[in-house]
C-alpha cells in the first residue's frame, strides 16, 4: 500500500528536514566559496601599490592570530586594509544582492527577463538617492529615503498592476515600466535643479554606479540592507519554485501567494535599495547572473538563489577590478555591467531562441 | 467524499452558480460536463479552495489534489522539481522539500509507471507525459479527493487511454475520489460511477450515471442533438454529436 509507507517514511522526514535538498547544493556551492575567497584575495593585490598573495593572506591573517615577524610595511596595512578590503567587501556584497534579487524577481514574475529595474524598484530608489543629494543628505538618511522611494515605486506598481485584489505579471510588468519611465523624469527634472558644479556631477557619477570611495561605513550599510533580505528570499526558495507557476496554481497548491509575493517584493526592494544607495544603479547583473546559473545548476531555485548570489558576488568583484585597474581614471561600474551583460545577455536569448524558446504557457 | 449542497458562487459581481447540489461517496469518479464558458473551471475552483463560495455548504471528506489543464512553465525544471511542488502543504512557509518528500514523489512516480522520467525536463516531455507528471503532483500532496481540470484535453487517443486507466486505478485501488470535467460524454460513459450537468446558472442535473447521462439531457446541456451509438463490442456505447449538415 501507498499510504502507510508515505506516512512511514515521511516520519522520518521530520527528524532531518531538508537534508536532501541542502545536500544536493553543497560541493558546487562550495567549490564556488573556495573560488570566492581566492577571487577576493587576489582582488586585494591588484592595484598600483604591489602586493603579493602571500603578503594579503598574511596582513588579513594577522587581525584573526596575530603574525610574530612581521614582512610588511605599515602602510601596505593600510592599503590592504582600509583602501582595498571595504571595496571589495562592497563589491561582493552588491553582487550577490543583485543576482539573488534577479534571480527571484524573475521566478517570482515567471520571466527570466525580469531583473530589479523592470518593475521599477531600481529608479524609485535612484530618484531617492538623486532626492537625498540634491538634499545634501548621505549615509543611512541616503540608504532610508532610497528605500522609501523603492518601496513606494513597489507598492505604487502593485497598486496599478492588480484589479480585485488579483495581479498578472503582464500587468505587473507593464506598471513596472510606467513607474520606472516616471522616476527616471523625476531625476532628470532632480538633475535640472541640481547645482551644476558641485551637485549635478555628484548625483551623475553616483548614479552611473560605483563603489570607488567605499569605508567600512558604507560596507555595513549595504550589509543592513542586503543580509537580512537575502535570507528571507533564500527562506522562501521552494515557495518561489512553486509560485513560478502561476498564482492560481501555485494557490492550488495550498501556497500563501499573496504573502510569499509581497515577502519578496519588499526583500528585493530593500536589496535594490542598500545597493542603489550605497552604489548607484548598477545595471544587467541581475538579469545575465541568474541566467547563467541556470544554466549550470537548472531552474530549482533552492539551489539556483545560492549559486546565483555567489557568481553575482564573484562576477562584480571582477568587474570591479576591470573599473579601478584598465584606466587610470575609474570606469563607472553601471558602464562595464551594461558592456558585458547586453552582449551576454543576447547570446543567451539567442540560445534560447535556438532550443525552441522558454514555455510561457 | 464530496458533498455539495446549495453552493452559489460569484465572480467580479456576476453570478457563476446557483444553488448547486451534488454528492459523490469515496473512491466514486465524478463527471462534470457543461458548454464552454459555463463555470466548470469556476466550479473545480471552488472546490480546491481557490474562491471563495457566496452560500452554501460544501463537505470534502479529506485532503484535495488538484491537476490542472495541461501548462508549460517558465523555466525548465526537471519532472522531479514539478512533482515536489505537490508537497507545498506539507512543507513548512521557510522549508524545501526533505529526503522524505522526495522518497514520496518517487513513490508517486512509480505508481503511474513514469519513474524514468525523474530527471527530464517537465517542457520536454509529450502532452500525455505532461498531464502524468500533473497528476503525479497532485498524489504527492497525498489527497483522499483529485480535481482534475479536463484532464484528457489536448491529448491523442492512447494518451487518453493511459490517463483513463490511471484515473480508474486510482479510485478503485487506492480509493482516491475523483472529480473530473470534460467535453466528451464518452470519458464520462467509460469511467464515472456519478455525473454533474452544468445546463446554465442555476440550472444543472446530478446522479448516477445511469440515470442522468442520456441523449435528451446530454442534447439540452450541448443545446444541439446528441445521439448514442452503440459499439459493434457489446455492451458497450457511446454519445456523439449529431453536427447539422
Amino acid at each position: 500500500m501507498l499510504k502507510p509507507s508515505i506516512e512511514s517514511s515521511l516520519k522520518a522526514g521530520r527528524d532531518r528536514p531538508g537534508i536532501g535538498g541542502i545536500l544536493a547544493s553543497v560541493p558546487l556551492v562550495a567549490v564556488l566559496i573556495v573560488l570566492l575567497v581566492l577571487c577576493i584575495l587576489y582582488s586585494v593585490t591588484l592595484g598600483r601599490y604591489d602586493l603579493s598573495v602571500a603578503d594579503v593572506a598574511l596582513i588579513l591573517w594577522d587581525n584573526i592570530a596575530p603574525v610574530s615577524s612581521r614582512t610588511w610595511e605599515p602602510v601596505e596595512e593600510t592599503v590592504v586594509e582600509l583602501v582595498r578590503l571595504p571595496r571589495i567587501l562592497a563589491a561582493v556584497v552588491v553582487g550577490f544582492g543583485l543576482s539573488i534579487s534577479g534571480a527571484s524577481l524573475q521566478g517570482l514574475f515567471r520571466n527570466p527577463l525580469v531583473d530589479p529595474g523592470i518593475i521599477g524598484v531600481t529608479s524609485g530608489a535612484g530618484f531617492g538617492g538623486t532626492l537625498a543629494i540634491l538634499l545634501g543628505i548621505q549615509g543611512y538618511g541616503l540608504l532610508a529615503i532610497s528605500f522609501a522611494f523603492g518601496i513606494s515605486s513597489i507598492v505604487l506598481v502593485k497598486f496599478l498592476a492588480s484589479v480585485r485584489g488579483r495581479t498578472s505579471v503582464l500587468t505587473l510588468v507593464l506598471a513596472g515600466v510606467v513607474i520606472s519611465a516616471f522616476f527616471s523624469a523625476a531625476i532628470s527634472v532632480a538633475k535640472l535643479l541640481a547645482d551644476p558644479f558641485q551637485k549635478l556631477p555628484a548625483i551623475t557619477y553616483w548614479l552611473m554606479g560605483s563603489i570607488a570611495s567605499t569605508n567600512y561605513t558604507d560596507v555595513l550599510l549595504i550589509g543592513v540592507a542586503v543580509v537580512p533580505a537575502s535570507i528571507v528570499v533564500y527562506l522562501l526558495r521552494y515557495q518561489i519554485n512553486i509560485l513560478s507557476l502561476g498564482e492560481e496554481r501555485a494557490r492550488a497548491l495550498g501556497t500563501p501567494v499573496a504573502l510569499v509575493q509581497w515577502a519578496l517584493l519588499i526583500a528585493t526592494a530593500m536589496i535594490s535599495a542598500g545597493v542603489v544607495a550605497t552604489s548607484g544603479i548598477i545595471g544587467w547583473v541581475g538579469l545575465v547572473i541568474p541566467h547563467i546559473a541556470r544554466s549550470i545548476v537548472g531552474a530549482n531555485h533552492i539551489r539556483l538563489l545560492p549559486v546565483s548570489g555567489i557568481l553575482g558576488a564573484i562576477y562584480l568583484l571582477l568587474v570591479d577590478n576591470l573599473a579601478r585597474t584598465v584606466t587610470t581614471s575609474e570606469i563607472p561600474l553601471g558602464i562595464i555591467t551594461a558592456l558585458i551583460g547586453v552582449p551576454v545577455f543576447a547570446f543567451i536569448l539567442r540560445r534560447i531562441h535556438l532550443k525552441g524558446g522558454w514555455s510561457n504557457d | 467524499m464530496i458533498d455539495v449542497s446549495g453552493l452559489t458562487v460569484r465572480r467580479g459581481g456576476t453570478t457563476i452558480i446557483e444553488g448547486y447540489s451534488f454528492d459523490a461517496p469515496r473512491g466514486s469518479i465524478l463527471a462534470v460536463l457543461g458548454a464552454n464558458g459555463i463555470g466548470k473551471t469556476t466550479l473545480l475552483e471552488t472546490l480546491i479552495g481557490v474562491i471563495k463560495p457566496e452560500s452554501g455548504s460544501m463537505v470534502l471528506g479529506g485532503r484535495t489534489g488538484f491537476v490542472p489543464q495541461l501548462f508549460g512553465v517558465a523555466f525548465s525544471y526537471s519532472v522531479m522539481d514539478i512533482v515536489l511542488m505537490g508537497r507545498a502543504r506539507h512543507i513548512g512557509l521557510f522549508g524545501s522539500p526533505g529526503k522524505a518528500d522526495y522518497e514520496i514523489a518517487r513513490q508517486c512516480l512509480d505508481l503511474l509507471d513514469i519513474a524514468h522520467l525523474e530527471g527530464r525536463v517537465y517542457n520536454q516531455l509529450s502532452g500525455g507525459q505532461r498531464q502524468l507528471v500533473l497528476i503525479a503532483q497532485a498524489l504527492s500532496s497525498e489527497c483522499d479527493i483529485m480535481i482534475m481540470d479536463e484532464p484528457c484535453a489536448a491529448l491523442d487517443y492512447k494518451n487518453q487511454d493511459v490517463v483513463i486507466r490511471v484515473m480508474r486505478t486510482l479510485s478503485q485501488d487506492r480509493g482516491i475520489t475523483i472529480l473530473f470535467s470534460t467535453h466528451m460524454p464518452q470519458h464520462a460513459v467509460e469511467i464515472a460511477t456519478d455525473v454533474l450537468l452544468m445546463n446554465g446558472t442555476s440550472s444543472f442535473r446530478a446522479g448516477k450515471t445511469a440515470d442522468i447521462l442520456n441523449e435528451a439531457n446530454l442534447s439540452q446541456l450541448y443545446r444541439m442533438p446528441i445521439g448514442k451509438a452503440q459499439f459493434s463490442e457489446k455492451d458497450r456505447f457511446t454519445y456523439a454529436p449529431l453536427f447539422r449538415q
